[in-house]
């Protein structure tokens, strides 16, 4: 996976901010085209490839979603927008709630209002709540790596994504 | 003694890079001295250039403060504020009965300074790092670079104003901290986000407008007037463009002084005529409070973007002429909740980070790196004139990003790629940078043909489009179609004649002084010869002289002044014993009160 090698890591799900911020500047002072400005051509442009996969890296590496998606896709995984369309089985009955209160908002019945705020405010708890279920599902793959726990991550990943679509799509109403 | 030069300089330096601060009102050049950077002065002292170039009854073009002392009397003979015709290049613009293009028009004022340059330095200079708003997009880039071809400078490096500032205040030296530099100038507004840590500066985040400036003030303020000094003379002056050209100026020099006063005049004086009306500051500000408050959207999208709040900023750093009026540091002030660093003078902090930039490319600055980010976000048309974004804005540069292509139709041989910048979905609310066409693709079953194409932004924030097919491996020609902008070959028919002349005459004068040079000290060599002190100089010593003259005369002939530089202190060098033998025997000599 280029990404850890050009920041010269292990491919681990678990990572250090801290210590990644670390590696991407000192590698930064190695590889930048700042660094090359005299050399020949080809040179340059070597540099300038290596320097733009590092800050491509950083960048993917150091949010924990693009992160995992990255992982996933390596590992042969598909990752694409399918998958997130369908409703998560236990999460059916609150979204079908919640779109009722959306229909009535909609016709100009404000009264909905409240229970769209309410519903929001679940939706954006059951999203930080996926933050730290992903955050112990990286370390057990990093603790026994395999398929298993990787298929978990994609599922909720996927399940992640609805809720913060949903989330979106609800705002959207509340601030209209 | 003085028969040899004995000179331990390193022969063959690299070649100068000069940084420059392409304004939209003022320019200036800098360089990096032993303490630190300098400003260029040019040889009358004169530390700015004003961003004017003008058309001479001869029908040459000049640039700088003659240009600027023509503008009131020849206002349609001269241009100025060109800068912010840079996502236009193609368009010409009009002088006296001449055309000029934005990027030709920067040329001149580049020019100028590159001449201040060569005078100061007493050598050609020809290649630098040039500053230019953080929120240029790739067209506006693009077309400052292709100023500095036209203008015979190599440009190494753009680099984004706000962060050049940034580098002149050596904020780093004193902490490591969050800072944002507000930067408003002639024409454009920027701001930055950076993080600074042990000499690296990395921008979190970048906002502006490249259209909104201190030139916009003076519109608004220009507008009252022409009506009141209509109202007051009884004729409209509109029409007689001396006339407001002068009232313009008028109308500056009032704006400056509410800088520092509460009251001002708006004094003018034309045919005969005079016009005088007193402004406060408390009206200048009731004016250009919208102007301002347009500052501060960005701003705020600013610190999202960082995702950051104005608790976190440690300091605030202020750039450019129109952060001289006290309303804008109040707004400033108000809005990070911090008194902001104005002790470096606002026209000058951007010339002087750029370079700092130059010594950081030719290795004299070491331990400091910037990392700055691409402002607006790069993306292609897709189906339904939607705009499918490839690399996000504020992402480090360089970057990158891959997409995979395929043909529709058998047999065909071509795609067209539409790349646009900009943050709205559509492609009708984006900015059109160009149309990328695969060409050659070998012809097989529609969907069959599989193109990679990499968009790679550099570090110049430009893109850069190469394509692969993927099934044979070849590199995919691409042929690039800018939708504003100059073509290749149009700049290479700008590039200005006189000035590659002019190049070649320096050169030829430094040859000239190098063989000059070479006779003096070949001839010095052939009278040492006949010297006791070459008789007692051991032969290998000898040897080594007369390879070192061998070489010299080789090189002398040539029209490479610095390898005639270079084997003349070889020469040197082998020679420094003879040159102490014959010390010692003149010494001798005296001594003993003989002659040699």
């Amino acid at each position: 996976m280029d990404y850890y090698r050009v920041l010269g890591i292990d491919p681990k799900l678990q990572l250090n901010l801290n210590e990644l911020q670390q590696l991407f500047y000192g590698r930064s002072r190695e590889l930048h085209p700042d660094r090359f400005a005299r050399a020949e051509a080809s040179v340059r442009d070597a540099a300038l490839q290596e320097s733009s996969t590092l800050n491509d890296a950083y960048r993917t590496l150091r949010d924990p979603l693009q992160r995992a998606e990255y992982f996933l896709k390596h590992r042969g995984f598909d990752i694409g927008e399918q998958g997130t369309k369908e409703v998560p089985p236990e999460l059916l009955e609150e979204v079908f709630e919640l779109n009722m209160a959306l229909e009535e908002l909609k016709d100009g019945d404000e009264s909905a209002r409240p229970q769209l705020a309410t519903a929001r405010d679940h939706f954006a708890a059951l999203l930080a709540q996926s933050d730290i279920e992903l955050d112990h599902l990286f370390a057990a793959h990093d603790a026994t790596p395999g398929e298993e726990p990787l298929k978990q991550i994609r599922g909720l990943l996927n399940r992640r994504r609805y809720i913060q679509n949903l989330l979106r799509d609800v705002n959207g109403y509340l601030s209209n | 003694m003085g028969t040899f030069q004995i000179d331990f300089g390193d022969a063959a330096q690299p070649e100068r890079i000069i940084g420059i601060d392409l304004g939209t009102t003022n320019s200036l050049a800098a360089f990096m001295d032993l303490t630190g950077p300098e400003i260029i002065a040019a040889p009358d002292g004169a530390r700015i250039v004003p961003s004017v170039v003008a058309l001479l009854e001869d029908g040459s073009l000049i640039a700088g403060n003659a240009a600027k002392a023509r503008l009131a009397q020849h206002p349609l003979e001269t241009l100025y504020s060109t800068k912010r015709f840079m996502d236009r290049a193609a368009s010409p613009l009009k002088i006296g009965n001449r055309e000029l293009t934005p990027p030709e028009a920067g040329a001149r004022i580049l020019l100028e300074l590159k001449n201040n340059a060569e005078a100061f330095f007493g050598e050609p200079i020809t290649k630098a790092v040039v500053t230019v708003p953080a929120y240029f997009n790739d067209a506006q880039r693009q077309a400052t670079k292709d100023a500095g071809r036209i203008a015979g400078l190599d440009i190494l490096r753009l680099v984004n104003e706000p962060t050049a500032a940034a580098l002149a205040y050596g904020l780093d030296k004193r902490n490591s901290g969050t800072i944002a530099v507000y930067d408003f100038g002639g024409g454009t507004f920027d701001i930055s986000i950076l993080k600074i840590q042990d000499g690296i500066f990395e921008v979190l985040a970048t906002n502006g407008d490249t259209h909104l400036g201190g030139d916009d003030i003076d519109s608004l303020l220009i507008q009252i007037a022409i009506e009141d000094v209509a109202t007051e003379w009884g004729a409209p002056i509109s029409d007689d463009s001396a006339a407001v050209e002068t009232l313009r100026q008028a109308v500056i020099k009032a704006k400056e002084q509410l800088s520092f006063a509460l009251f001002a005049n708006i004094d003018l004086e034309y045919n005969g005529k005079r016009y005088q009306r007193e402004i406060t500051r408390e009206i200048l500000e009731r004016l250009i409070a919208p102007l301002i408050e347009r500052t501060l959207a960005p701003c705020r999208l600013c610190l999202a973007d960082a995702k950051l709040t104005h608790e976190d900023i440690d300091e605030v750093v202020l750039v450019g002429g129109s952060t001289r009026i006290p309303m804008v540091r109040k707004a400033v002030e108000n809005l990070f909740r911090s008194k902001p660093h104005t002790e470096l003078n606002p026209d000058e902090v951007v010339a002087l980070g750029a370079a700092i930039q130059a010594g950081i490319l030719s290795g004299e600055v070491k331990d400091t790196l910037l990392l700055d980010v691409t402002p607006l976000s790069l993306g292609i048309e897709t189906m339904g004139g939607v705009v499918t974004k490839l690399i996000h804005r504020n992402s480090t540069i360089p970057a990158s990003e891959t997409e995979h292509f395929t043909t529709a139709v058998d047999g065909q041989t071509n795609v067209l790629i539409h790349v646009l910048q900009g943050e709205r979905e559509l492609v009708k609310d984006c900015r059109s940078l160009a149309r990328f066409e695969l060409t050659g693709i070998e012809p097989v079953p529609a969907g069959l043909a599989r193109i990679e194409v990499k968009f790679l932004i550099d570090a110049n924030g430009i893109l850069n489009v190469s394509a692969k097919d993927t099934r044979t491996g070849k590199e995919q020609s691409v042929e690039v179609k800018p939708s504003y902008g100059l073509t290749d070959e149009q700049v290479e028919a700008m590039i200005l004649e006189s000035l590659t002349n002019a190049e070649s005459d320096i050169r030829e004068r430094q040859v000239r002084e190098a063989r000059v040079e070479s006779d003096r000290i070949l001839g010095a060599l052939e009278s040492a010869k006949q010297s006791d002190a070459w008789f007692e100089l051991p032969e290998e010593d000898k040897a080594a002289i007369q390879t070192a003259h061998n070489e010299l005369l080789l090189a002398y002939h040539g029209d490479d002044h610095r390898l005639i530089q270079a084997h003349m202190d070889k020469l040197d060098k082998a020679s420094l014993k003879l040159a102490e033998n014959m010390m010692n025997s003149a010494v001798r000599g005296a001594l003993k009160g003989t002659k040699i």
